[in-house]
């Protein structure tokens, strides 16, 4: 049982990672990006072009893409989705939709739908062998500390510095907070721009961990969509725990057959969204 | 003497709904003028065509001359005008002090910074790490005139500093005023109460269905002359 809840945290690291943007861009924007799934695919698939292009350097190529990624974040929102906010969510959620097939379609063209990964030299497969029974991989404990190191700065970038309190002032009152000097939709698009740098870490460890096709975003998406919805809207710590208990929840159900993993993972998001729609922790910022 | 601020012919529009029709307004230097109508006249349109946040033709709006009406708010706040937004509306998740430095985020050079606010109101001070929607709704009321203090403005404009509140903590909220206008500020007040806008201002401007009814000097105007005015009776 013990080994089963430390592969669920394990697991709950990589869906951390998966959810955090979209926790971010929720909630700063209240905009759900339905494209969140594919845009980690294709952060993934950005560093297997790069080690394609310049060699295999996997990690540097994967730092390389992250300014990339902040460029490519600030660009979107500040040219392509500020238009779509408002009062009505209906025409963000139908553009992210529409980028979600648009890469889908992308990624189909230039690599196939082969699956790739990214080479990481044997890393995927090491493992740190604990007492008698217990073995954990390497790259997930990567992942995890990754995954804790990100949910402590977003949560310390909000508390703690004049970024976080113009995001969380945006947030409130977009309004106000343009009465008081910020231009709202910089400061949207400087969310975003963290939000998919993220977004490419996620792709990245993704790549590594295992394999990735063009196909695989909406599943990645729905894992996110789970956490965030389990742990509470807008919470980043709350993203953390939504994405350890749906970890390890899964880890249950694969225990009991490796058929019921993913379905029991939905089963506790779908008595979550029942019992308690605002989730396990909401806003806690 | 020329004007401070004014507007000329200014109309403003909610989608297709006209809610103001022509409003001359103009103050001066030093100056604290009172705008008074009942709900739905227009006073917080007004405001808001002067802020930015309600957007005017940019001719419509003049600050020290130079035309305002299409600026954004945040170029208007760099400007020198600030306003309390009717209800206060501090930012929820923000504490006391962070509400302030939001304040201070376009700030002029001037004499108001977080220290001056505080020993304006010395109850914030203790406050300061509460969450601002935590406190009595007078003191939301000092953060919120705090705030719009912190970016140092040449004019304060206060919508409904009165609402919602019990008549002494209106009456603490006023004391201020006084030191505003001693440093040089210049400040428009909307209220509804209008014996606390007589009492408070120099010059009256009461608007009545988006056009200006009546205007004067606040000593001169006599209660008959307002209500006419207020009420269109």
């Amino acid at each position: 049982m013990l080994e089963t809840i430390v592969q669920g945290v394990l697991l709950g690291g990589l869906y951390t990672l998966f959810a955090l943007g979209q926790s971010l861009m929720f909630g700063v924007m209240r905009l759900t990006n339905t494209a969140q799934g594919d845009f980690i695919i294709l952060g993934a698939f950005a560093v297997i072009a790069g080690t394609t292009l310049f060699g295999d350097a996997p990690l540097l190529i994967s730092l390389a893409v992250l300014p990339i990624a902040f460029g490519f974040g600030y660009a979107l929102q500040r040219y392509v989705l500020n238009g779509t906010l408002g009062k009505d969510p209906l025409p963000s959620l139908v553009v992210t939709f529409g980028l979600s097939i648009v890469i889908q379609n992308l990624l189909l063209e230039v690599f196939s739908a082969d699956p790739r990964s990214i080479e990481t030299g044997g890393l995927n497969t090491q493992g740190l062998r604990i007492g008698e029974s217990l073995s954990l991989g390497v790259l997930p404990l990567i992942v995890l500390a990754i995954a804790l190191l990100a949910t402590g700065a977003l949560q310390w970038l909000f508390a703690n510095t004049a970024l976080g309190r113009s995001f969380r002032a945006v947030s409130d009152d977009r309004e106000i907070a343009e009465l008081m000097g910020l231009d709202a939709k910089k400061v949207y698009a400087l969310a975003t721009a963290i939000a998919f740098v993220l977004i490419a870490v996620a792709g990245a460890l993704q790549g590594m961990r295992t394999t990735v096709s063009p196909s695989d975003g909406p599943l990645l998406l729905l894992f996110a969509f789970e956490a965030v919805i389990i742990g509470g809207m807008g919470s980043f710590w709350g993203t953390l725990a939504g994405a350890m208990i749906l970890g390890i929840t899964q880890q249950i159900g694969f225990r009991f057959d490796p058929g019921w993993g993913i379905w029991v993972g939905h089963l506790v998001f779908l008595l979550v969204l029942v019992l308690r729609p605002q989730g396990l922790f909401p806003k806690t910022r | 003497m020329t004007a401070l601020l004014a507007t000329q012919g200014l109309k403003a529009f909610y989608g297709d709904a006209q809610a103001l029709f022509g409003v001359d307004f103009s103050l001066s230097q030093g100056e604290v003028v009172a705008v008074i109508g009942a709900n739905g006249a227009g006073k917080s349109t007004l405001l808001k065509c002067l802020t930015g946040l309600v957007r005017a033709p940019r001719e419509a709006v003049r600050f020290k001359g130079e035309a305002i009406g299409s600026l954004p708010p945040g170029e208007i706040v760099r400007r020198g005008l600030a306003m309390v937004p009717e209800g206060r509306r501090l930012f929820p998740s923000l504490s006391v002090e962070e509400n302030l430095q939001m304040g201070g985020l376009t700030a002029r050079k001037g004499p108001w910074n977080m220290q001056r606010v505080y020993e304006l109101f010395p109850i914030l001070a203790e406050k300061r790490h509460n969450p601002g929607t935590a406190l009595s709704g007078g003191q939301q009321q000092m953060v919120a005139l705090g705030r719009a203090l912190m970016s140092n403005p040449e004019v304060l404009l206060c919508d409904e500093l009165s609402l919602g509140l019990a008549p002494i903590v209106i009456h603490e909220i006023y004391a201020a005023m006084p030191t505003l206008v001693r440093e040089g500020m210049t400040v428009v007040i909307v209220e509804q109460d209008v014996t606390m806008a007589q009492r408070v201002s120099k010059r009256i401007y009461c608007l009545q269905e988006g056009r200006v009814s009546l205007q004067g000097r606040s000593d001169a105007l006599t209660r008959e002359q307002i209500s006419q005015a207020y009420f269109g009776l």
